[in-house]
């Protein structure tokens, strides 16, 4: 499969979906112009990956910023994960929030909540 | 302009530098919002809030409201027949900064058939506590489709989250046909 491997900006999250290497990141700050451009190549990747997922895939969010109309798209990944999850593979989510930062850890609590999938919430240090 | 014109400009100018001063106002903008402007803006408001030693958590409670108000007006301000470019996404941009609290204001041109929806909907964000608002906003997140412009109906809900306090709102009334759409969010600077 292609790899994904998007450079982040003051308004565009890094993306690497990477299946050889078993890497799948978004980090960064997110509140694109277009939101839905934007994730539109990251969820048809992930709809292919559906199709030949690796038996493991550990997907990492380390972002510190997104808007609400990224949040509706964040769902919309982690949905998919959710299939692939019930589908039999092994999903674990890793939602990475800077440790002072109560809001993101919040917002990991909540996608926890809204999606059955193994979910584990990971500070860090700024 | 002849000389009392120059001299009528002249006062304009310093009285609304002085009611800018007396309202504490450090941005405000008329015009249209684009995703540039959002860029800008929040930018601007980040670095003097990092010069003043806003401590973090206001710094990104300020910023959130910000990005949520300006896409509010860039997607939501309204379109009127012909005079479409007069209004489509246009609207009125302050932040205030208090001794205990930041105000963002926003004021946009808003078609009067729509204002009950917009008020049902605003009620109802202030009739909920922080659960009620959590829950209201997750179920959104499901539920809610992206509309056309990216806008995930979600906005409201963040800012009254992020803020903790009631979305304070107001139409004053244009003509027939349409509103002047003003909101303000306040968001405390002790923590």
């Amino acid at each position: 499969m292609e790899v994904i491997k998007i450079k982040g900006t003051d308004d565009t999250p890094t993306v690497i979906l990477d299946k050889e290497n078993g890497i799948f990141e978004i980090s960064g700050r997110s509140l694109p112009e277009d939101v839905t451009t934007f994730y539109e190549p990251i969820l048809s990747w992930l709809d292919d990956y559906q199709e030949e997922a690796n038996a493991k895939t550990v997907f990492s969010f380390k972002l510190v910023y997104f808007n609400t109309a990224s949040s509706k798209l964040i769902l919309d990944i982690l949905m998919k994960l959710e299939d692939m999850h019930e589908n039999g593979k092994e999903i674990l989510i890793k939602w990475f929030f800077p440790e002072d930062d109560e809001d993101m850890q919040e917002a990991g609590e909540e996608y926890a909540d809204i999606v059955d999938v193994p979910f584990e919430q990971v500070s860090y240090n700024l | 302009m002849d000389k009392s014109n120059v001299k009528g400009f002249l006062e304009f100018v310093y009285d609304f530098y002085r009611s800018m001063k007396a309202h504490e106002i450090t941005l405000v903008y008329e015009g249209e919002i684009t995703h540039q402007i959002t860029k800008a803006f929040t930018s601007l408001t980040e670095s003097n809030m990092a010069k003043e030693s806003e401590s973090n958590s206001v710094q990104k409670k300020v910023f959130h409201v910000m990005v949520e108000c300006l896409q509010n007006i860039s997607k939501h301000a309204d379109s009127f027949g012909s005079d479409d470019f007069l209004f489509a996404g246009r609207g009125i941009f302050m932040v205030s900064k208090g001794k205990n609290d930041y105000h963002v204001t926003t004021g946009n041109v808003i078609e009067n058939d729509k204002i009950e929806e917009l008020t049902e909907m605003l009620d109802h964000i202030n009739s909920l506590d922080k659960d009620g608002l959590k829950d209201l906003y997750k179920n959104q997140m499901k539920e809610g489709r992206l509309s056309e412009k990216g806008g995930a109906g979600l906005g409201f809900i963040d800012i009254a989250r992020k803020t903790s306090n009631k979305l304070d709102y107001h139409f004053l009334p244009i003509d027939e046909g349409s509103s002047f759409f003003l909101l303000t969010s306040s968001i405390s600077r002790i923590a």
